[in-house]
């Protein structure tokens, strides 16, 4: 049976879709930001919160809400477009984004915007920091999930691997890793800059159960995040192959949007692209 | 003439205490516990403690993702690796967020001996004052260190206790108060004030017996156990009563407590001034004491320095 119906399956790429345009319009607006891993990304952030996590915009820090933790912090407009939507904000204010006394700061900040559960932006420390949240899940017997989404090029980060050892050591099964596998970091690809590959064989070394999935694919999403559920005595991760800028064609691919917001000519056509503005 | 304990004993069996009395609070190290004392603590509650390993970068993360949950979280290691090691991920993970992160660190400074300047910690006080929303503590014997642990676990957001390798005089008592941000006058005095932080106090005291004995000089003699927020009102007035400041630590010179003192002083009421600690160098293997003889820590330093701030009045 699949793990989504045609029905849902349409509602939420409907709902990545408006958040997709969310990003290209706050980024734009606020003339900076990086639209091509917030692109990517935005599938997996939409299934978490649309479909699979537990959480409750009007209860906030709801102690049983499942934890998000976007340790690839730089795709925050990704993140504030699925919480806008989801309601723990006006969606007006995504439109302030990376502005002067605004609450949705250039990375994601848990002490200014509603919603995010921790604050995260210097890369690769996500993975360390959803273990603590697993942990104290065990400690107090709680049955939450903990979700969080590295980049690609993190997995350069030895930080990263200590996280990975530890997770398994203490047999984290709450906890669910994606890496959004774009192949793009910032000054080329990866496997030009410093090759992370063999990443499936990396990671089942070092004893997590290891799924590769179509990070754009809602059914493929939605189901392998069913199965990081089944998997006892050990976390998952979750290899999701991804197209950076993935929906607006000039930025799929593309470097260059790795950390450049459109211009007004180029909004209109990325707008167009996503099928108009909302 | 006084007794001597380490500070770091009296944290783990503090920090055993409080397990005792608070469910909510964990205890993490990294490969050091034994040496951190962490080690009852892990025996009493070991599904609260978690040995990170040889990993202090990971240590911080998940210190900051049990905090972000609620947990009070002790972590623990040696200061040079829980601060120079992990200083982004404390910056990023625990400070920025202001997370509920005690940091408490052994073997600070040159005392450390043997193993050299890889391990001596000499950097840690000017590291993490620096930085927004964590606070720094450096008890100055055995008594203090449990009351620190105390407090720290009942105030909110980040700290960093720093502590020593080894025994150290004790010279306050058990039931003396203990409060964050508030120095103790350990001794009266009218002609210059000595102000000591960590295991520099007790040598403050030994050369205020010193200037008065041999040189009919009566010094105040200040403990300054919270070095962030530091007690800028007993400092000042301090300043204003007795005319003339030294300070002594474990550390170098440059941006310690020394340098928050003057900077206060400087903004708030002129006086000579003189930092006794580390000038701005690596240290080396050697004894404590041979350490602390070399690199200027010690009772006959503070003494000079008080002429010196006398003679420039």
């Amino acid at each position: 049976m699949p793990a989504l119906d045609e029905n849902r399956k349409r509602e939420l790429e409907e709902i990545a879709r408006r958040i997709r345009i969310h990003i290209v319009k706050s980024t734009h607006a606020a003339g900076s930001g990086h639209p091509g891993g917030s692109l990517s990304a935005t599938d997996i952030i939409t299934a978490l919160y649309f479909e699979v996590m537990n959480h409750n915009p009007e209860d906030k820090k709801w102690g049983l809400r499942d934890r998000f933790v976007l340790s690839k912090g730089h795709a925050a407009p990704a993140l504030y477009g699925a919480l806008a939507e989801s309601g723990y904000f006006p969606v007006d204010e995504l439109m302030t984004l990376r502005k002067l006394g605004s609450r949705l700061q250039g990375h994601p900040d848990m002490r200014k915007t509603p919603g995010i559960d921790v604050s995260t932006g210097s890369l690769g420390q996500g993975v360390s920091i959803a273990c603590g949240m697993a942990l104290a899940a065990k400690l107090d017997r709680r049955a939450y999930r903990v979700f969080a989404v590295c980049g690609d090029g993190e997995m350069q980060s030895g930080q990263i691997w200590e996280g990975a050892m530890f997770a398994a050591h203490q047999k984290l099964n709450h906890l669910t890793v994606f890496v959004d596998r774009n192949n793009l970091q910032i000054d080329g690809a990866t496997e030009d800059v410093i090759s992370i590959e063999p990443l499936v064989s990396k990671w089942q070394s070092f004893g997590w159960h290891v799924q590769e999935i179509n990070g754009h694919d809602m059914e493929e999403i939605v189901h392998s995040i069913h199965e990081a559920e089944e998997v006892h005595g050990r976390p998952s991760v979750i290899i999701a192959h991804t197209t950076k800028g993935k929906g607006v064609p000039f930025m799929e691919g593309s470097l260059a949007f790795h950390g450049k917001a459109a211009d007004d000519e180029q909004l209109k056509i990325a707008l167009e692209a996503l099928g108009g503005d909302l | 003439m006084w007794e001597m304990a380490k500070q770091r004993d009296s944290y783990g069996k503090t920090l055993a205490q409080l397990g005792r009395e608070r469910d909510d609070i964990v205890a993490l190290g990294a490969d050091l516990c034994g040496s951190c004392k962490l080690n009852d603590f892990g025996k009493e509650f070991p599904e609260r403690f978690f040995n990170c390993g040889i990993a202090e970068q990971n240590l911080m993360g998940i210190s900051a993702g049990l905090a972000a949950s609620g947990k009070t979280v002790f972590s623990s290691t040696f200061a040079v690796f829980a601060t120079g090691r992990a200083y982004d991920q404390i910056r990023q993970s625990i400070a920025y967020p202001n997370l509920n992160v005690k940091i408490v660190a052994t073997h600070a400074g040159i005392t450390v001996g043997g193993d050299g300047a890889s391990h001596q910690m000499l950097e840690d006080i000017a590291l993490m004052r620096v930085l927004p929303n964590v606070d720094v503590v450096a008890p100055a014997d055995y008594y203090e260190t449990g009351k620190a642990t105390i407090a720290v676990s009942e105030a909110d957001g980040p700290f960093y206790v720093r502590l020593g390798r080894s025994n150290v005089p004790i010279i306050t008592e058990e039931d003396d108060p203990f409060e964050i941000g508030v120095a103790t006058t350990l001794k009266e005095g009218n002609d210059v004030t000595l102000i000591g932080t960590g295991i520099m106090v007790s040598r403050c005291l030994k050369a205020a017996k010193i200037l008065e004995k041999q040189h009919d000089i009566d010094a105040r003699v200040i403990n300054m156990s919270t070095i962030k927020p530091l007690d800028e009102k007993t400092i000042v007035k301090a300043a204003k009563e007795t005319g003339g400041v030294v300070t002594a630590e474990e550390h170098v010179v440059s941006q310690g407590m020394g340098s928050g003192i003057s900077q206060v002083l400087s903004e708030s009421y002129h006086v000579p001034m003189k930092r006794v600690g580390i000038p701005n160098v690596f240290g080396e293997s050697g004894g404590s004491e041979e350490l602390m003889d070399k690199y200027g820590l010690t009772t006959e330093d503070i003494v000079e320095s008080t002429h010196d701030v006398i003679s420039r009045r």
